[in-house]
């Protein structure tokens, strides 16, 4: 309601006439107080609904075929049934880890540089505006580039398709989340420990890494944990970079089978068993998922109390 | 963190004397912090020169004809990405036409004290943890879930409204409006999220004037609340914009992958991202070309709309 509307109705009212002060639900003002209150509990009801539905279709769906063999088996030849998804959940945990590996120096160093060096220049600002820049890039996007970087130029060992090409695809989406966790974690740690330490005689490297680090541990974690739970549910960057394979991991320059691009590939076959597989293989890619999220929850929950 | 030479904490440091050593690894530990920073800077440049460079080929014989056609013909060399151009636009508008009222309003409801505490956390937990499902399996239940449910809704709405040229075609599965709705799903923890965040960062004090006037709840938000938190909500629409118009997996796995040009919802449409997933594995010679150029254009899409974004809530927050 507008507040001009409001002083103009009290006026033509009297100046000088009495109104109760009670709350009378009947008056306009307060009917349509209600009413927008239910609208935004239904939109709220409303946003909450698809995960609800989610969740419970990939608990059902997926749950039931859960199975010590689902882990240990290859995926059957198109057609046939039975079989597991075992190569794909190595693949997906060797991909991920790849990307982790070059991810968490180069993102903690970034942000180290961001807060402790960089100060107001002109470079440290570039810098900030172009990891905001990254972390709006399309996944899919992150696949072409390193398809032309590593895969035609065929960077890696004559290999053009390879676990390690589908790692530096995801590193590319987990940078941005990274270096700015890290930022900010780093910014959070008072000055003060900061001039203790140049009291004491540290130098600057010693300072940053005993002292200014550890700090801020938690927040740099959650970040680097919450990264991860996406790079590992991520599918475009893989699907030309790591590409698919039906047999076991072999070596990281070569195609390597991982959980979300199974679930793209059987999910658009028309044979009911590998359409079975694509909920089985939700159902371990979301549980992963959830897990590595209320993971990062709790750290920043036990280190705050 | 400001450090100028010269004032205190820099000072304090510096005039220690120290070993060659120590101020050997001091150097060194800066610089290749330095380095790492300037990853991002050279990974965004990589990224436009290997699309610059792959498309070359493309731009020299298509030109900005590209945008305008829409065949896309293997056989005779010819391609033009304005299906999938139109479809990228329509799908991430659409979605965001949806998500707006549906996130920020949800955002009103989990911030302006309504309900109980733990009830509110909880939503906003549930909305965070939605936003942590992979697109792919939500691709996955768009596929075998939630399309057969909203069918019949569609063929309603066919049978209904079939004489405008937005429903003139009968649904059959996969297509645009899936899609949309998709999309609506995946974009809305991200409104919402940023709408909470801008929402609690309002002053108490601008509440408290404005109930403090005797204006309703909704009153305060519509006068006080919502104008001063505006900035950052319109920040985060944007952002939510960027991230519909690049967004593959779910997408490519429900609207259907038609080349052909309809403008109805209810038949099978394209995104630029969705052409992407689907046909760079099996392309070569001036198709990668082609699919180059197309995705050189979604980067410079959410590109735009990113810095936009930024500078949006840059130019705008200062007001309280």
């Amino acid at each position: 309601m507008d507040p001009t509307n409001l002083a103009s109705a009290s006026a033509s009212s009297g100046l000088f006439e009495r109104r109760p002060l009670q709350f009378d639900p009947a008056l306009r003002r307060n009917r349509v107080n209600k009413l927008l209150t239910s609208v935004s509990a239904l939109f709220a009801a409303i946003a909450v609904l698809p995960l609800v539905l989610v969740l419970l279709y990939v608990l059902l769906q997926g749950g039931r075929l859960l199975s010590l063999r689902l882990f240990l088996e290859l995926p059957p030849a198109p057609g046939l049934s039975g079989g597991g998804i075992g190569n794909a959940v190595l693949g997906t945990i060797l991909v991920t880890l790849l990307a982790t590996l070059i991810t968490v120096p180069v993102g903690i160093g970034g942000g180290v540089y961001l807060s402790e060096y960089a100060g107001k220049g002109w470079f440290g600002q570039f810098v900030g505006f172009a990891n905001d820049v990254l972390a709006g890039v399309p996944s899919i996007i992150s696949g072409v580039f390193i398809y032309g970087m590593i895969v035609a130029t065929r960077l890696f060992f004559g290999q053009s398709y390879s676990a390690l090409a589908g790692g530096v695809a995801l590193s590319v989406l987990m940078l941005p989340t990274v270096i700015k966790t890290t930022y900010e974690g780093l910014k959070l740690v008072p000055n003060d420990l900061r001039l203790g330490a140049y009291g004491v005689g540290a130098s600057r490297f010693v300072t940053i890494t005993r002292v200014v680090i550890p700090a801020a541990l938690t927040p740099i974690s959650t970040g680097v944990v919450l990264a991860i739970a996406r790079a590992a549910g991520e599918t475009a960057p893989l699907i030309f970079t790591a590409l698919f394979s039906p047999f076991w991991p072999d070596g990281v320059f070569n195609p390597i089978a991982t959980l979300s691009v199974l679930i793209f590939n059987f999910a658009i076959m028309p044979y009911e068993a590998q359409n079975e597989l694509a909920w089985a293989a939700s159902f371990v890619l979301v549980v992963m998922i959830l897990i590595a999220n209320l993971l990062s929850r709790w750290i920043s929950h036990v280190s705050r109390s | 963190m400001t450090v100028t030479p010269g004032t205190g904490r820099e000072q304090l440091f510096s005039r220690r004397r120290r070993p060659a050593g120590e101020r050997m690894l001091d150097i060194v530990f800066r610089q290749l912090t330095l380095a790492l920073a300037a990853v991002v800077a050279i990974v965004l440049l990589a990224i436009f020169l290997t699309l610059i460079q792959g498309s070359h080929e493309a731009i020299a014989s298509f030109g900005l004809r590209f945008l305008t056609t829409s065949a896309w013909d293997p056989v005779n060399e010819s391609y033009g990405a304005f299906v999938a151009i139109y479809g990228t636009l329509v799908s991430s508008l659409l979605a965001l036409l949806i998500a707006v009222p549906l996130g920020v309003g949800t955002a009103l409801f989990i911030t302006e004290d309504l309900i109980p505490m733990q009830l509110r956390e909880l939503i906003g937990l549930m909305v965070e943890l939605l936003a942590a499902i992979p697109s792919v399996v939500l691709g996955l239940w768009a596929i075998f879930v939630m399309e057969p449910a909203i069918r019949p809704v569609l063929q309603l709405l066919h049978a209904v409204l079939g004489w405008l040229p937005l429903f003139s075609t009968t649904p059959m599965g996969p297509g645009m409006a899936p899609a949309i709705l998709i999309l609506v799903v995946m974009i809305l923890p991200i409104i919402t999220a940023i709408s909470r965040d801008a929402l609690r960062q309002v002053p108490v004090e601008l509440r408290q004037g404005a109930y403090g006037v005797g204006t309703t709840r909704w009153g305060a938000i519509f006068a006080v609340i919502l104008p001063a938190a505006i900035s950052s909500i319109i920040g985060g629409v944007m952002l939510a914009l960027g991230r519909a118009m690049g967004e593959t997996m779910a997408v490519t796995m429900i609207i259907g992958n038609s080349l052909n040009f309809s403008f109805s919802l209810l038949a099978p449409g394209n995104t630029i991202a969705s052409m992407l997933a689907n046909q760079f594995g099996e392309a070569d010679g001036i198709q990668v070309s082609a699919l180059m150029y197309a995705a050189l254009i979604l980067m410079v899409l959410t590109f735009s709309v990113n810095v936009l974004a930024q500078w949006v809530v840059r130019r705008l927050s200062l007001k309280y």
